[in-house]
C-alpha cells in the first residue's frame, strides 16, 4: 500500500514537473486527483478537496511551497508536488475544487459525536479551550482563509489537531495554541463529530455574501445557529 | 474644556490606582488565582480577540478590546450572563470567570495599544465624521459625540468606539435590536435601538469606518 502510495506520488510530482501551462489549457486537476480522489472526497492519506474554501487552498499551496506547513505527509507529497506550480494554476486549482460538492466521511465514532459537537461549539471555557464555532461557523462550513472542517475524514482531522500539538505546522496561528490544550480524547470526539457533519446545499447562498471582500457577511449573522444535520 | 479634561484624567488616575490596589490585594495575601492562571485566561481571550486585543474576523467580528473602558466590559460579561447581551458561545466564556479575575482581565485590556489597524473601506470617512460628530437631525439620530465622547474614547458603561474593527461595529449597528436590549429595560444598551434604527446601510458603514480610522 505504501509503495503504491508513493509510486503514485512520484507520478503525481513527475506530471507536475512538465512546465508551466500555455493559454487556454486545462488545469492539470489530474495530478490532483491521483491521490485526492477522483471526485476530490479524500483517499487514504490525502484529504477532501471539494467544497473546501479556495483562500484556504490557496494559502496551503503556498504554504507548501514556502515549507511553512511540515506535516510528516506534507513534506513528503505536497513540497514536491507544488514545486512547480504556478500562482495562477494554484489560484485556478484551489477556484475549482471550492466549486465541487463535498460529502460528508462518517467515518467517526458515533458514541463520541455529542461529545465532540459541545466541544466545536462552547470550546471548554474552564481549561480555556476556545469555541471552534466563532472562527470555522455554525455548521463548520468555513470561510474565505478558514477551511470547512464538516465531513472531512476522521483520521485526517485527528492527525491535524495531534500534530499542532507535537510542533508541526507552527506558522498556522491560532491553531497551534489551541490545539496544545486539547487531550487524546477531545480530540477524537471532535474529529469523531465533524466528521458526520454534512454539507448544507442552501448555505452557498449566504457564503456569497460572507465571502465577499467588501461584504460583512451580513445575512449570516442575527440568523439561529443552525443545528448540523446528523445522519 | 481643559478643566473637564482634567477632571476626567484625575477620575480616571483614582480608577486605574483603586484597579491596581485591588490587583495587588489579589496577588498578595489568599490570591483568588495564581499568576499562571491569570496568563492561561488572557491567551485563551487573545485566541478570539487577538494577540493584543486588535479584535479578529473569523466567521463572526470579534470585537477588539485593546483600550476598551473596564467598566464597559464588566458589564458586557454581565450582559452575557443574564442573557441581556445575546451570544451563546460568550455566555459560556462569562459564567466561568470569577469576580476577581475579571478585574484583572479588564486592566489588562485597558492598558494594551488602542491604536487603529486599518481595513475599513476610506470612501466615506466625511460623512461618517459628520454622522459622528452632529447627527443626523431629520432622521432623529443624535450624535455618537454625545454619549461616547468628541474622541469616541467612552466612560465608564459607554464603550470606547475609537479604533474598533469596522465589521463588528457594521453588524453592531445593523444587529441592534436582535443581539441587545430586548429583554430587561435595565440594560443600559437598550438606548441603543432607538439610536440606531433610523441609520441606512451605507450610513453604518461611513459611520463604522470612521470610528476604526480613530486613535
Amino acid at each position: 500500500m505504501k509503495l503504491i502510495a508513493s509510486k503514485v506520488a512520484i507520478l503525481a510530482i513527475v506530471s507536475c514537473a512538465a512546465g508551466p501551462l500555455l493559454a487556454g489549457e486545462p488545469i492539470p486537476v489530474r495530478n490532483c486527483t491521483w491521490c485526492h480522489g477522483t471526485s476530490a472526497q479524500g483517499f487514504a492519506t490525502a484529504p477532501r478537496l471539494a467544497g473546501q474554501r479556495d483562500q484556504y487552498i490557496a494559502n496551503q499551496l503556498l504554504s507548501f511551497s514556502n515549507h511553512s506547513r511540515d506535516n510528516p505527509y506534507s513534506m513528503q507529497y505536497m513540497w514536491g508536488a507544488v514545486a512547480n506550480l504556478s500562482p495562477e494554476t494554484a489560484h485556478d486549482l484551489a477556484a475549482y475544487f471550492s466549486m465541487l460538492p463535498p460529502k460528508a466521511a462518517n467515518d467517526g465514532d458515533r458514541d463520541l459525536v455529542a461529545v465532540g459537537r459541545t466541544i466545536y461549539e462552547q470550546g471548554i471555557p474552564d481549561s480555556n479551550i476556545v469555541s471552534c464555532l466563532v472562527c470555522h461557523g455554525p455548521n463548520a462550513e468555513g470561510v474565505r482563509g478558514i477551511p470547512r472542517l464538516g465531513g472531512l475524514a476522521y483520521s485526517y482531522l485527528k492527525r491535524r489537531l495531534e500534530q499542532w500539538g507535537e510542533g508541526y505546522h507552527a506558522a498556522a496561528e491560532p491553531m497551534p495554541r489551541i490545539a496544545n490544550k486539547l487531550s487524546l480524547n477531545e480530540i477524537e470526539a471532535l474529529a469523531s463529530y465533524l466528521s458526520f457533519v454534512e454539507y448544507d446545499p442552501l448555505q452557498s447562498e449566504r457564503d456569497c455574501v460572507a465571502n465577499a471582500d467588501d461584504g460583512i457577511g451580513l445575512p449570516c449573522l442575527g440568523r439561529k445557529v443552525a443545528a448540523p444535520r446528523l445522519q | 474644556m481643559k478643566f473637564i479634561r482634567l477632571q476626567l484624567a484625575l477620575q480616571t488616575a483614582a480608577l486605574a490606582i483603586l484597579f491596581s490596589a485591588a490587583s495587588r490585594a489579589d496577588d498578595g495575601g489568599k490570591a483568588a488565582f495564581s499568576k499562571p492562571e491569570l496568563q492561561a485566561k488572557l491567551e485563551y481571550c487573545k485566541t478570539c480577540h487577538g494577540l493584543s486585543g486588535q479584535g479578529y474576523r473569523g466567521y463572526f467580528p470579534m470585537p477588539r478590546l485593546a483600550g476598551q473602558q473596564p467598566k464597559y466590559i464588566e458589564n458586557q460579561l454581565q450582559a452575557f450572563i443574564e442573557h441581556r447581551r445575546m451570544n451563546p458561545v460568550m455566555f459560556n466564556v462569562a459564567h466561568v470567570l470569577s469576580p476577581s479575575m475579571i478585574t484583572a482581565l479588564v486592566a489588562h485590556f485597558r492598558d494594551l495599544d488602542p491604536n487603529p489597524i486599518g481595513g475599513a473601506p476610506k470612501e466615506n470617512l466625511a460623512i461618517g465624521k459628520t454622522i459622528f460628530d452632529e447627527g443626523l437631525p431629520e432622521a432623529n439620530v443624535p450624535a455618537c459625540s454625545a454619549c461616547h465622547g468628541p474622541a469616541a474614547k467612552g466612560k465608564d458603561e459607554i464603550p470606547r468606539l475609537a479604533g474598533q474593527l469596522f465589521p463588528y461595529t457594521v453588524k453592531v449597528l445593523t444587529n441592534w435590536s436582535k443581539e441587545r436590549g430586548q429583554r430587561s429595560a435595565k440594560d443600559t444598551s437598550s438606548i441603543m435601538v432607538p439610536t440606531t434604527h433610523n441609520l441606512t446601510q451605507s450610513q453604518i458603514a461611513a459611520i463604522s469606518a470612521y470610528i476604526s480610522s480613530l486613535k
